[in-house]
């Protein structure tokens, strides 16, 4: 049965609310400027109640299954942080309160900004951005105005490799920058000879920056990260990195340590502020000591006050207040980012302190490798070697090949939409491009051994149906609330509204 | 350890069947001069000390909760039904992703196509993308459509001064890096000075409606004057406004975007909030971010999916025209469900409240000595007041009576000193307005 | 003998444009080759009539459920119609590329800019080989 539109259940006179009648005198309406018909449905409160709680049941999500899409972490979102988020000082705060009347919630945000630099170290950090890619388009942002700055507005291109997420192309575009992409090498990591030309001859004074993703979009870890920085630092560009895949990083290593001068954080996908069914998120930006006049703001500023706070619980140490930097690339937002997400994220951050942080990750990594050695033999593990043969681990995700040689009909789809009656959300698919037939997998730290070895069991049984009964896949799913539907209709006969919302209805 | 369900044996067991004899082996790819830095955090806490601690932040902050709230300019303390937070906290619905998998997604795709739907409702439009950052970001991505619909041949952006001075903040971060002339804010420009400035090369005109001094003002000719010349209008509305004025689409707006917090979203000090993008169906393939369609399964079966996905980063890459990806899909949840409950009549009845009261106070504070209210034009819920002393003295008084008064004009219209914007909603009982009116007068 | 269908009596280039000459006036359209791998065929979006090309300019956009093609048109010239009925029925294309699919008309100057590019018999390889 499928649920109807919430249109469906209207009827005139029917509501869902019990409002106040008006406690004072009423004012005549401009009737000139007043709408006729205000086409929205008249619905009970219970029956809004079931409406979207049957919505729900038709979801697959965290808190019921595993959900290994690669690139997305999708892992545990603590329930004490959703409490903490509807606390009525952090839900019911204005965003333009006056400092004196949010000093808890800049403190939040300035500890906040401070812990992120330390994990990933960088000087200073913005936590304006409202998601990934706004966070991306601010690293860019930045990096164009750096060389505007000093005289070299000519350098317009950034280098992105062929594996990257499409946000990072798409950035420069809107950016007004141009894009030069990077091939793989046959072990799927950058390609140092393409780098080397990329970086000479009249092309080196247009380098702006590049962008990489570590580890990898493949997930893995980039042996020649030195070198790359050096060369693209080394003709006067600077090193973006997308910091989606922080997960496998944590007290691992600091990018900012490593010499990349910029980075934007996932705070949804490494620090577990839920996914929302599609956001929000939220996604910091860190920078090195050339870049934090740039930052997007405004950031908060600790000013230490006299007098000693110590001896006094009472008496405040600091005061926080907003600070736009010098040379800012401006606002992104209409207001400081996402902090609804920041709070989630500064709890979080807090139950696991920064050795707990560097067990995320090595949990996350060992799930990863766990689940690839018990898929080895089945499916094909792409770039599984260094470009000099050896053994190498992935990070927190790895792509296998979804296809078979010996089932030529079977597509890497169709394992996924198998997946789903299994019980299981698929993983990332036909991602990275430079994979034909790919399956992203990031089983992330939260889930157990047991759910690994049920999610590896049933790949298996997937990997022989797809000899023996192919039909069963390409027929998948089966068992989900729809069965695969018509994506040509949806898009040549666009039905995006209601009818009974249009007016007049 | 906190959320890591790993026992010893289990650990000891994954590694022997990896291969490796301790975490670190996994890890040799990193440059070992840089690998596994100590990470200076606070220590660990366990969940009886988190909930403590977030506890002592959020009363360290002044809030609606104990506060008489009359600030709003683009942030409104509105009445949220318990079934809109009750909703949000199901799992089901925020601890799942982006619905790329449509067949264990529907939920989430058909609570989007519902908000799709209501927000065409709201302002009048054919379509409504599943929504942006916030209005501000929606303001901006606005402008992208307005120059593709130009194929890029038009670079004149007009904004009227009247638009939120921070909407307009971004929508300048975002085009920084383009090729195009941004006129129209920097004086107190009427609606007739925006039509003069019109001319063959301008893309778009952006007002808001009601605008940030809470006016209402009436767009058609402006409409008329921008279509004339060839340009889109933008019209930044209220959704809240739009229960009790005529919707933009009605007299010709070609995209309405804005902010969706007033629909059930709390004020969270700023965010998440949900910016909706609403167009006419001629444009709508230019939209940018997600879109749910309805469709069919193989069986015939109505369903939900996301089209026209061609247009989206991670398919066109550097062709494509922004780089949005997540959207704000809780907080089109939140709307729609706040939608669903107040209906035609309980969202009139909402508008109506927030109209009558604010005009109580603004007829209250007018008879003021000192004080002037500019009721030269309509307005909904926020006005103007002209007060006898700068408004940071006037709000640190109000502060310590537990009232938060308006926002003070001077920081962004240096015309404006000791001008205050206030806003009156349904949660503002007459008891707290008289009490705001017994300070004000106090402070001539 | 290759699977895609390539008319001996068209031009083709490699960007999987077919051209076809009448008069001072060339049909463009895309191949039966792209057609198939783009699959379902959404969305067809071209520059207005009116507009003047340049050989190696897009001249438009083609979609399908799952990719977004640039439309290029190797000759030079003023575009003096396009194929309205795609705009309402994209499918058409997948159903006959040559036919009813061609997508726009431009008037040209010099005929010999065709001579560059590919003969059925070479494009049929050339798909071939991909």
């Amino acid at each position: 049965m499928s649920e109807p539109i919430i249109y469906d259940l209207s009827a005139p006179g029917r509501s869902g609310v019990n409002l106040p009648a008006p406690d004072v005198p009423t004012a005549p309406l401009p009737n000139e400027l007043l709408r006729d018909d205000l086409p929205l449905p008249e619905v009970g409160e219970l029956q809004v109640v079931r409406h979207f709680v049957r919505l729900s049941q038709l979801n697959y999500s965290i808190d019921t299954g595993l959900y290994p899409l690669g690139s997305c972490t999708m892992k545990y979102n603590p329930k004490i942080n959703e409490d903490a988020a509807r606390l009525p000082g952090l839900a019911q705060l204005h965003p333009l309160a006056d400092p004196e009347s949010c000093q808890g919630a800049m403190m939040l945000m300035h500890e906040l900004q401070s812990w992120l630099g330390e994990i990933s170290g960088f000087e200073a950090v913005s936590l304006t951005p409202a998601a990934g890619a706004q966070g991306e388009f601010a690293g860019i942002l930045m990096i164009r105005q750096y060389h505007i700055d000093r005289g070299e507005p000519e350098r317009d291109i950034i280098l992105v490799p062929d594996s990257a997420h499409g946000t990072n192309p798409a950035t420069v575009t809107m950016a007004g920058l141009r894009m030069q992409q990077l091939p793989a090498n046959a072990a799927g990591e950058v390609d140092l000879d393409a780098l080397h030309e990329a970086c000479s001859g009249e092309n080196a004074g247009q380098i702006a920056g590049m962008m990489m993703t570590m580890p990898s979009t493949l997930g893995l870890f980039e042996p020649n990260i030195a070198q790359v920085i050096e060369r693209v630092q080394s003709v006067g560009g600077l090193m973006y990195m997308d910091g989606a895949n922080m997960n496998a990083l944590m007290a691992v290593v600091k990018p900012g340590k490593l010499g990349f001068d910029c980075m934007h954080y996932n705070l949804h996908k490494t620090f577990s502020t839920p996914h929302g069914g599609g956001g929000p998120g939220s996604g910091a930006v860190g920078v090195n000591a050339r870049l934090r006049d740039y930052l997007p703001g405004p950031v908060v500023r600790r000013d230490a006050l006299p007098g000693d706070a110590a001896a006094d619980d009472e008496v405040p140490s600091a005061r926080y207040d907003w600070h736009m930097p010098s040379k800012s690339i401006g606002r992104l937002k209409a207001f400081a980012g996402n902090f609804g997400m920041h709070l989630r994220a500064y709890a979080y951050i807090r139950a696991y302190g920064g050795e707990g942080l560097r067990q995320v990750t090595r949990c996350a990594v060992l799930n990863a490798n766990y689940l690839r050695e018990k898929l080895r033999g089945e499916y094909a593990l792409p770039y599984d070697q260094t470009a000099d043969g050896a053994r190498r681990y992935c990070g927190h995700e790895f792509v296998v090949r979804g296809a078979f040689d010996d089932a030529p009909g079977v597509h890497a789809l169709d394992i996924s939409k198998r997946l789903i009656d299994y019980g299981f959300h698929p993983p990332t698919n036909y991602f990275p491009l430079i994979v034909p037939e790919a399956l992203l997998i990031e089983p992330t730290e939260t889930e157990s051994k047991d759910d690994l070895d049920k999610l590896a069991e049933a790949m298996r049984s997937i990997a022989k149906e797809a000899r023996e009964t192919p039909q069963l896949l390409q027929d998948a799913p089966s068992t989900a609330p729809v069965r695969r539907l018509d994506e040509a209709k949806a898009a040549r006969q666009l039905h995006l509204c209601c009818p009974a919302a249009r007016p007049g209805a | 350890m906190s959320y890591i369900p790993h026992t010893a044996a289990e650990t000891q067991d994954m590694l022997a069947k990896i291969g490796v004899a301790s975490f670190d082996e996994l890890f040799d790819a990193v440059p070992a001069g840089q690998r596994f830095p100590t990470l200076d955090l606070p220590p660990a806490m366990s969940e009886m000390e988190i909930a403590a601690e977030m506890l002592a932040i959020s009363e360290a902050n002044d809030h609606a909760g104990d506060f008489a709230m009359f600030r709003g300019a683009g942030a409104y303390h509105h009445f949220i039904p318990s079934v809109v937070n009750h909703m949000l906290l199901r799992g089901e619905f925020y601890t799942a992703y982006t619905p790329y998998q449509p067949e264990i997604s529907q939920g989430t795709l058909q609570a989007t196509y519902e908000y799709q739907s209501m927000m065409c409702a709201l302002t009048g439009m054919d379509a409504a993308n599943a929504s942006h950052y916030d209005g501000a970001t929606s303001l901006a991505e606005a402008v992208t459509v307005a120059l593709e619909v130009s194929r890029n041949r038009r670079k004149k952006i007009i904004l009227s001064h009247a638009i939120h001075p921070q909407y307009r903040e971004v929508l300048r971060t975002y085009h920084q890096g383009k090729d195009i002339r941004i006129i129209g804010d920097r004086g107190r420009g009427e609606l007739v000075d925006l039509m003069e400035m019109l001319d063959s090369n301008t893309a778009m005109v952006a007002v808001q409606y009601p605008n940030f001094f809470g006016q209402v003002e009436d767009l058609r000719r402006l409409a008329d004057t921008v279509h004339a010349s060839g340009g889109l209008l933008v019209v930044v509305a209220n959704p809240l406004a739009l229960s009790l004025f005529t919707p933009p689409g009605e007299f010709g707006a070609d995209i309405v975007v804005g902010e969706g917090q007033p629909l059930g979203i709390p004020l969270t000090f700023g965010g998440p909030y949900l910016g909706y993008f609403a167009i006419k169906q001629r444009l709508v393939r230019k939209i940018a971010g997600r879109i749910i369609g309805e469709t069919v399964d193989v069986e015939g079966k109505r369903a939900y999916v996301m089209t026209l996905r061609p247009r989206e980063q991670d398919i066109k890459r550097e062709r494509a025209t922004s780089n949005i990806c997540t959207n704000q899909g809780l907080m089109a949840l939140a709307a729609a469900v706040y939608l669903s409950l107040m209906g035609k009549n309980g969202l009139r009845q909402v508008g109506e409240l927030n109209y009558h009261k604010a005009h109580y106070a603004a007829a209250q504070i007018d008879r003021l000595d000192g004080y002037s209210v500019d009721m030269t034009k309509p307005f909904f819920n926020e006005f103007v007041v002209a007060c006898p002393r700068p408004i940071a003295e006037i709000n640190a008084a109000l502060l310590d009576a537990g009232v938060i008064g308006g926002y003070d004009l001077a920081q962004h219209y240096y015309h404006l000193p000791n001008h205050m914007l206030l806003c009156v909603t349904e949660c503002n009982t007459r008891a707290e307005i008289d009490r705001l009116v017994d300070i004000l007068e106090g402070l001539r | 003998m290759g699977q895609w269908n390539t008319p001996a009596e068209l031009r083709y280039a490699k960007s999987d444009e077919w051209f076809a000459l009448n008069g001072n006036v060339v049909s463009i359209g895309i191949t039966d080759y792209a057609q198939d791998q783009l699959n379902d065929i959404v969305y067809v979006e071209y520059r207005d009539a009116g507009d003047q090309l340049s050989a190696g300019d897009s001249f438009g956009e083609v979609e399908s459920v799952k990719a977004a093609s640039e439309l290029y048109s190797a000759v030079s010239g003023e575009i003096i119609d396009v194929n309205t009925q795609l705009e309402e029925e994209p499918e058409v294309v997948n159903a006959d590329p040559y036919g009813a699919g061609w997508m726009i008309k431009v008037r040209i100057d010099d005929a010999s800019q065709l001579d560059a590019l590919m003969d059925a018999a070479a494009y049929a390889a050339y798909c071939d080989s991909r």
